[in-house]
């Protein structure tokens, strides 16, 4: 086929153009999302104190930071959607450790030492490392699918990316059942429970985002 | 260089608002564009120009079918350059970095521009799809014909015609993925 021919075929199909990928990303964790807090509700359930919890900066930390990263995991897909990404986001990316460890040093000060291992363990570190992935494979799924219509220069790093976002997402979620709300304890455990979900999204996204 | 129209991010804008003409317009300048900036890439890989035209079609392709992915508040360029890349390192992974061959025997071929003609054909891509399929591709792309025509002639809708049409272009870029056109 000449060149020429082939850019025929193509005015010809000009008329098609998918959806930006902000907007793909947004529908596909809005779906997930969805389906993630359904599954919250069927299977764990919002904490009955969560009246009295939002009353708490602890409570509400745990809830803006988780928000916070997904938001930042969200830009994130779509910037490593494209095959020629800007430059990163320096300084953002840095925020939710700076955060988190401002607010360690928080709890440090202000909890006994002797308290600091129980804040740490919290009442249910396995439901947690459990509940996340769990909650974080629907978004995951939704996301790698939707975003098959991107053009990643490295599907690795944008499959890690929708893992990234797809485990804030659901720790978001799990923030509203959760009881352990000390930061000793979300830096530990949140993060630990989101290392498989990035794992899986950058394994997946290595076969499924190739173009 | 080639001497490259002066704003192509400008035309790409206009064809994503629905102007075809501009569309023809921008495919055939980033031919042009593309050319040698695949050859360059080839020929620091150890090889010879034989793959051009392939690479440039299949970049094409790409930009046709994610375009969506471009950000038009960027220029044009480098997103194609990023997309060509991707699709010339796709292409020597593909055959192997092992069969390199003496830069002397392109040297000739190397030091004249690069043949920009429109003639340049590559390996017939088009076998991989259906032959209903490959019909409304050529009646489309060789003969000129709008899809009303070509719909009319086949029996179909003007609308199954453009489906058709996009699910081959798609077919192909799947096939160049795996390697088989």
């Amino acid at each position: 086929m000449k060149t020429d021919d082939l850019i025929s075929a193509l005015a010809a199909d000009s008329h098609i153009v998918r959806a930006p990928v902000s907007r793909t990303a947004a529908i596909a964790f809005a779906l997930g999302g969805a389906a993630s807090f359904a599954m919250l509700l069927a299977m764990m359930g919002v904490r009955p104190d969560i009246a009295d919890a939002v009353a708490t900066w602890r409570f509400d930390f745990k809830l803006a930071l988780a928000v916070l990263a997904f938001a930042i995991g969200f830009t994130e897909c779509v910037r490593l959607a494209r095959p020629a990404p800007s430059r990163g986001p320096t300084l953002l990316i840095w925020v939710v450790p700076a955060l988190l460890l401002g607010a360690i040093g928080m709890e440090l000060a202000v909890v006994p030492v002797d308290d600091w291992s129980t804040r740490l363990l919290g009442t249910n570190a396995v439901a947690c490392l459990l509940a996340i992935p769990s909650l974080a494979l629907a978004p995951l799924a939704v996301g790698l699918f939707a975003m098959r219509s991107g053009a990643p220069r490295s599907p690795t790093l944008a499959g890690a990316a929708i893992g990234f976002a797809s485990a804030m997402l659901a720790a978001s979620l799990y923030a509203l059942h959760c009881f352990d709300d000390s930061p000793l304890f979300v830096a530990t455990w949140y993060s630990l429970a989101s290392v498989p979900i990035v794992a899986l999204g950058a394994l997946l996204g290595r076969r499924l985002l190739r173009w | 260089m080639l001497q490259r129209p002066p704003d192509l991010s400008e035309l790409m804008r206009a064809a994503t608002a629905g102007d075809a003409i501009s569309y023809r317009q921008v495919l055939q300048a980033l031919a042009a564009w593309l050319r040698p900036i695949v050859q360059r890439g080839l020929y620091r890989a150890g090889r010879g120009p034989e793959d051009v035209e392939d690479i440039v079609q299949e970049t094409l392709l790409a930009v046709h079918l994610k375009r969506h992915t471009w950000d038009a508040r960027e220029p044009l360029e480098p997103w194609v350059r990023a997309i060509a890349h991707h699709k010339l390192v796709d292409m020597l992974r593909r055959r192997g970095f092992h069969q390199h061959l003496p830069i002397e025997d392109y040297f000739d071929r190397l030091a004249a521009q690069p043949d920009a003609s429109t003639n340049a054909t590559t390996s017939d891509m088009l076998s991989i799809l259906t032959p209903a399929a490959r019909q409304i591709v050529e009646s489309v792309s060789m003969e000129g014909r709008s899809a009303r025509e070509v719909g009319d002639r086949l029996g179909m809708s003007e609308g199954a015609v453009r489906v058709a049409l996009h699910r081959a272009l798609r077919r192909l870029a799947a096939a160049y993925k795996r390697g088989e056109a």
